[in-house]
Parts: C-alpha cells; structure tokens; sequence
C-alpha cells in the first residue's frame, strides 16, 4: 500500500499558505516574452507571452501538437527558442543580452548552472535505471551542486518518505510501478529544492489506476506552496482543484487564461469549447 | 465404430508412460563426429612427422613463456588504449559538429580500413621515413624534445600502438552502438537536474553503454589476443615470434605451431570464463 502524502495542514489555501503570492512587488517566477520556436519550417509557437507569479500552481491544457509541451520545453532551455525571451527569477534563460543589443546563446555549463534551479518531471519518468530510487534522488545535488553526501541523504530519504515511497528506497526503478516510477522523479525534482518544476504530462503514460497516487503528490507539492509548479497536464479534474490559473493553447498560442472555473466551467473560445466538450463528454 | 467411440477406445488409461519423441538424426550426428575426431586425433598422434616429446619440451620453455607474457601484455595495454580511444572516437562521431564527426569517421575508416599487417609493418619500419619524432611548435626552430625514431618504437611499443589503433577502429563503432542505445530522455532528465554533458556522459550514459559494450568487447579481446600473432612479421617478441624463432634454429616448424595453439585455445578458454563472469555481473538489473 501506498501512503497518503497529504497532511492536514498542507490543506489550507494556497494564497494564505505562502506569502510570496501575495507580495505583488516580488519579480514573477518565469516570463515568457513574444517566444516563437521552429523546427525547420515548421513553427509551433507564435509570440507566446506569459507571466508566471511565484507561488502559482498553472496547468496548461490543450490538444496534442498545441505547443504545450515545447513551450514547457523551452522554460529550462531543453529547447532553444527561436525568438523571444525566457526569464526564469528575473534570469534570461539560455541567452545572454551582449553589449551588440542582441541574445548570445549561453555556454552549455551555464545553461546546465541554469537548471539548478528549475526541477522537470517527465511523461515517461526517465528514472536513471542503473541506480536506486535513493540514487536517483540524490545523485543532482551530489555531482551538479556539490552537496556532500552525508548531508543529501537525510533529506532524500525523507523526501521518498514524503511521496509514500520510505519502503523503496533500495529498489531500482525496474522494480518499481510507473506510479511509483513517476513518484520517485517528482523526488529527484524535489531534492535541488528548485523554487520553480515543470512536468510534462506526468500521469499520461500511466495505467489509470496508478494515475491518482501522482496526482496526490502534485496537490500535496502544490496545497503546501512555496514552489511555482507549471503542469502541462489532461487532467481536468485535477486542474480544476488545484491550479491557481488554467491556460488553454492551441496551435502554437495561447487561446484563453484564467480561473480553473473560467476557462473549464465557462470557456469564451469556440475552440476551448470544442476541446473539453471532446475531453470531459 | 463411431467417431466418440473411436477416441473413446484411443482414450489412455489414467497413469500411462510418456515416451518423448526420439531424434534419430541426432544419435547419427553424434557417431559422425565421434568418428571424425578419432579419425584426427589418431592421425596426429600416430604421425611419424610429428614429434610428440618435442611439444612436451618446449611447452613450458622459458623462452616461450616469456614469448607468452609478451603476448599477453600486448593484448591487454592494446585492449585498454584501444577502448580508451574507442571511446573518444565514439563521442567524437556523436557530436553536433560536422569538423568533429567527420575527423573521427575519418580516422575509424581508415584503421578499420587498412589490413593489420599492413599498418604494422608501417609502424614497425617507422625509422625507414622518420628520423627523429619531435616535440615542437611547427615550422620554427623552437623545439621541446627530440628523439630518433629506431629508440622510441622498438618492436613491441610498435605492436602495441598497430594493434590498439586498429582495434580502436572497431570498438569505436561497437561503442557508439552502446552509446546511441541509452535514450533521448535519460539525457534529458540529466539535463534538467543540471548535469553537464561531461558529467551526463559519466553518471549516466557510459554507465547505461556499458551493458550493451561488454558483451561485444570480450570478443574484441579475443580478437586481439588471436591478432597479436600477426606482430610476428615485425618480430614482436610475442609468443608466435618466440615459437618460429625456436622452429628456425630446430627445423620442428609443426610442433612449435602446435606449442603456441595450445596456449592461445587455453589463454582464450580463461578469457571465455572471464567474459562469462563479467556479462553476467553487467547484464544484472
């Protein structure tokens, strides 16, 4: 069986949880401004711009081939953009403004230095299948930041304890159910202590019954605020209950933001319409 | 009799005996080969022109043991700069720049390329059109170390260099396999915890490569102990130099053939255990 990680106080709103959200003075957590990105001739984002507040909880919702995932791609520069710009706490993401006016593309060490700071959980989990749960967790603070062992391992055991998964730490992820698989990365994400994570569908290539054990993660991460979480995510249900803002895209622009009850329960776009009529039935 | 009838009488009591199928062809197979080795083995040692006692002589000779470490230390510092170099060739190959592929397609062409005797007997006879190997800085006069070709590549530095360059030609190709067989994602995910591409090659793609680069490279190692007898044409010193040198001066060319068959089959019978061990300890998880 697996725990359940939420606790009763991680329960309380998420605007009085965490002040940051209600300091209006605080630089958002990451912008977006008049980003385009092509692949070869093909573009699949038009001059998106958007403003993450820290603290927020946004789900990105959208038909496949939108953009969603390559605009969440680009926020920790997995993928280079092809105009715009990306700040991430008040830091151009991937680029450096050059005395020439214009954005030079950073070093490769630098843009690694960059991600220090912004967790990702992926669709497929890419858990490192040659080491353990605890490895896995660990092994980002231990060879990216120089954390000493001794001093990660208490806080990684107890971050696999926080996502129900204290019994596994040995097991490698072979072992492991996707849920669990999916849990364990949301650890490994956790363990840089990133103010900001990104995840990139995390419960769609689950079997369904497992798809509630990550999702409870997620609210828990979330309902406990501190950290900016961006979910790029076809649960409705789940963006209706927890996401502070819901963004709709479609073919490579952002169509519609708002409250989850705003773009969910009374969509302004014929488009946004037509897709969650097509996606809730 | 009616068709349930029928099968009704087929019907086997209920403890019958299972006679398995028998393989006539298999029993034939086995005499065939029976008699073939009998027919071999009698053939060579009942032989006239084969002198038994002389194996038995030189087997253990020192001169053909030492010939035998020669050939061992060669195999092995020929398989580690070879798989050292595999590996630089590899990611070399992999990488995003046209000027950095091409170089080490280009160098993995030509070592897999040229015949192995071929480019020993061109390193080996180095001194030919070389004088000097020097460290300098090119067309000044500022030169940091000088030494004359025949005192730096004596026979067996000679071998060692043939033999790892031309192994490097092919494991570099069984390495990339290794390296192109871990994931987009895994690369990824290192990626987004921060990891440097250096760092990322470390902890997690060698690692993962290396599953499917063992197995390969046990092969290479045999190859290479089987490859090192061709470094007799620039008298390596290795075991097959030893053995015709002996078979020079005692004119029992066959004999001594037969005294370096039976240490590299046993040489490659103790690599073949060590192959087993180390698949299996990589093949876990």
């Amino acid at each position: 069986m697996t725990k359940e990680p939420m606790t009763d106080d991680a329960m309380t709103d998420p605007s009085t949880a965490d002040p940051s959200t209600t300091d209006s003075a605080a630089t958002p957590m990451v912008t977006l401004r008049g980003v385009c990105k092509h692949f070869g001739h093909h573009q699949v984002l038009y001059d998106v711009d958007l403003t993450v507040p820290r603290g927020e909880t946004l789900c990105i919702i959208g038909p496949s081939g939108s953009g969603k995932s390559t605009m969440l791609r680009c926020i920790n520069h997995l993928e280079d953009i092809s105009a715009g710009q990306v700040c991430v706490d008040g830091n151009l993401i991937g680029y450096r403004l050059r005395s020439d006016g214009r954005l030079h593309e950073l070093h490769h060490r630098r843009a690694a230095e960059q991600r220090l700071g912004i967790g990702m959980v992926f669709q497929h989990f890419n858990l490192f299948p040659h080491m353990t749960a605890l490895e896995n967790v660990t092994l980002g603070p231990i060879k990216a930041k120089g954390v000493a062992k001794s001093e990660i391992e208490p806080y990684a055991r107890q971050l696999l304890e926080r996502v129900g998964l204290g019994d596994k730490v040995t097991a490698y992820p072979s072992q492991l159910s996707g849920g669990q698989q999916q849990r364990v990365a949301i650890a490994r994400a956790m363990a840089m202590r990133p103010p900001l994570i990104l995840f990139d569908e995390p419960t769609s290539a689950l079997d369904p019954e497992l798809v509630g054990e990550v999702l409870d993660v997620m609210k828990d991460l979330a309902r406990t605020g501190g950290i900016t979480l961006i979910v790029v995510t076809h649960e409705m249900g789940f963006a209706r209950e927890v996401a502070d803002r819901v963004i709709f895209m479609d073919a490579g622009r952002i169509v519609e933001e708002g409250t989850p009850a705003e773009v969910l329960g009374d969509p302004q776009h014929a488009r946004t319409r037509s897709f969650l009529s097509a996606v809730l039935h | 009799m009616s068709i349930t009838a029928k099968i009704r009488a087929n019907q086997p009591p209920a403890r019958a005996d299972v006679v398995p199928l028998r393989h006539w062809g298999r029993g034939v197979f086995a005499v065939v080969v029976a008699i073939t080795v009998v027919v071999i083995v009698n053939s060579l040692a009942t032989n006239p022109n084969i002198e038994w006692s002389i194996v038995g002589d030189y087997l253990f000779d020192h001169n053909i043991l030492r010939g035998l470490r020669k050939t061992l230390e060669m195999t092995v510092l020929g398989t580690i700069f070879a798989t050292a170099l595999a590996v630089v060739i590899a990611v070399m190959r992999l990488s995003p720049s046209k000027i950095i592929s091409g170089t080490a397609a280009a160098y993995a062409f030509f070592f897999r390329g040229i015949p192995l005797i071929v480019l020993l007997i061109l390193i080996g006879n180095l001194g030919l059109f070389f004088k000097n190997f020097t460290v300098a800085i090119p067309f000044t006069d500022i030169t940091f170390w000088s030494r004359p070709v025949r005192d730096v590549m004596t026979p067996f530095r000679a071998s060692v260099l043939g033999l790892s360059l031309a192994g490097s030609g092919y494991m570099s190709e069984i390495v990339r396999g290794g390296l192109l067989a871990v994931g987009r994602g895994q690369h990824e995910a290192a990626k987004a915890i921060g990891l440097t591409s250096g760092r990322t090659l470390r902890y997690i793609v060698l690692p993962q490569a290396l599953r499917v680069i063992v197995p390969p490279l046990g092969n290479e190692l045999i190859a290479m102990l089987k490859a090192s007898a061709i470094v007799s044409v620039i008298a390596g010193g290795d075991l097959l130099t030893v053995a015709l040198g002996i078979s020079g001066r005692n004119f029992r060319t066959i004999e001594m053939l037969i005294v370096a068959t039976i240490w590299y089959l046993l040489v490659i019978v103790v690599l073949s255990i060590g192959q087993y061990f180390v698949e299996r300890k990589v093949a876990e998880r």
